[in-house]
């Protein structure tokens, strides 16, 4: 469904509406593992749907790409390299990146993949604060059920890409059946 | 040895020969960091040997100048390679050796079917840059720095889009495109190189500054940077160790 929404997968059916700047952060790839990028660049990467002709950032991009860094307290820490963060970090700057690309929606896949609950956690409530204070919708696909479930405010469960339910968390039963 | 190197450097043909080398080493060092990091190493290899393949086959068909069949040859080869990603069934690496074998042993049927081109296959194989035709050194010039221009232009699209392919697509950059601007890239210095470096070697230019600066240093900017320094202090380097010999 996410790859529909961004156009990654042209083999749907049916009309989807579309806002051009989406935040998207999507799962980790191998290639990241040892690329030689310092945060600064990566999330600066972010801007690069605003002015795709220019060949270099402008300043506003990089006062943005700043502010965002300050806002998730990495910017003191902008020149290391992107690899030899933490994962919970990894995340936290590829956030950031998402949120120079837009200012309305992000959309998240599997963001708390491998990283332990208490990190996880951070990421959770970094999210509920960025939709809180800034007005941005949050759009996530997760395994971690219990938890979703906690931070969410509406839920769509997909089983086998059929959609089994939609609403608020608390009505939300497992599989069709009573928790 | 500086007067050995002043009086060399006097002579037209090493004149021109040193500034074909310097923009070649240059232009691959720099495409080697895009190549390295997307984990296509082996691609210079390869498409040298389909190069090599071309080259002799155009050769024995007795065209004038081969280097113009070659060029878009080894870009349609690089197109291809590119395009294999790991979601298909022959993995990039397999793909890679499998063209580059195949093209070899075209190339070297080709050329023990027809008697009489063992000094062109030499020149072919280990390349020699003495060798170049004031022909070939012009469209070296031109194609090394129209790709340089090229790299420099597209420098921030190419690091998105190599970091992180879904997210380019998904901030609405074509991606597939800024990947066969690559693969084009690479498929023009490989046939310029060719001549210089030969099938065997021409992966050297490319992936070797490009994995030095990485064990070196963090950021990407730094890193291609180091690399074209890297690039002209080895050419030189080399360049010295040829006259000692």
């Amino acid at each position: 469904m996410l790859k529909c929404i961004l156009d990654l997968n042209k083999g749907y059916t049916g009309e989807i509406e579309k806002e051009k700047h989406i935040g998207y952060l999507p799962q980790k790839s191998e290639i990241q593992a040892n690329f030689p990028a310092s945060i600064e660049e990566v999330v600066l990467s972010g801007t690069i749907a605003n002015h795709p002709q220019n060949i270099f950032y402008n300043k506003e991009d990089k006062e943005n790409a700043k502010s965002v860094m300050q806002k998730l307290g990495i910017y003191e820490m902008r020149k290391k390299c992107f690899a030899d963060l933490s994962g919970g970090q990894q995340q936290r700057v590829l956030i950031a990146r998402s949120l120079c690309a837009t200012k309305k929606l992000i959309i998240l896949d599997e963001p708390t993949n491998g990283l332990d609950p208490s990190i996880a956690r951070q990421i959770y409530e970094l999210l509920r604060d960025l939709k809180e204070k800034d007005n941005i919708t949050i759009l996530m696909v997760s395994h971690d059920i219990e938890r979703a479930l906690t931070y969410a405010d509406n839920v769509i469960e997909l089983i086998n890409g059929e959609i089994k339910f939609v609403g608020k968390p608390q009505d939300f039963q497992f599989g069709g059946e009573k928790k | 040895m500086i007067e050995i190197m002043t009086e060399m450097l006097s002579h037209a043909f090493i004149q021109r020969a040193v500034l074909v080398g310097s923009l070649v080493s240059l232009c691959a060092a720099l495409l080697g960091v895009s190549l390295v990091l997307k984990r296509y190493s082996m691609i210079g290899d390869g498409l040298s040997h389909v190069g090599f393949g071309i080259l002799t086959i155009s050769t024995v068909l007795g065209v004038t100048s081969p280097l113009y069949i070659a060029i878009p040859g080894v870009a349609i080869f690089a197109i291809i390679l590119l395009k294999i990603d790991n979601n298909s069934r022959v993995k990039s690496d397999s793909a890679i050796a499998l063209i580059s074998s195949s093209a070899l042993a075209i190339g070297v049927a080709v050329t023990s079917v027809t008697t009489g081109m063992n000094t062109d296959v030499c020149n072919f194989m280990f390349g020699s840059i003495l060798a170049m035709s004031k022909g070939d050194v012009i469209l070296s010039v031109i194609v090394s720095i129209v790709v340089a221009i090229l790299f420099f232009v597209y420098y921030r699209k190419l690091f998105v889009v190599t970091f992180d392919e879904n997210f380019a697509k998904a901030s609405g950059l074509k991606a597939k495109r800024y990947t066969n601007i690559i693969a084009v890239l690479t498929a023009l210095i490989i046939v310029i190189g060719m001549r210089m470096m030969g099938v065997m070697l021409i992966s050297s230019i490319i992936i070797f500054p490009a994995l030095t600066s990485m064990r070196v240093f963090k950021t990407y900017k730094s890193v291609v940077i180091s690399s074209a320094i890297i690039s002209m202090i080895t050419f030189w380097l080399r360049n010295l160790f040829i006259l000692c010999l």
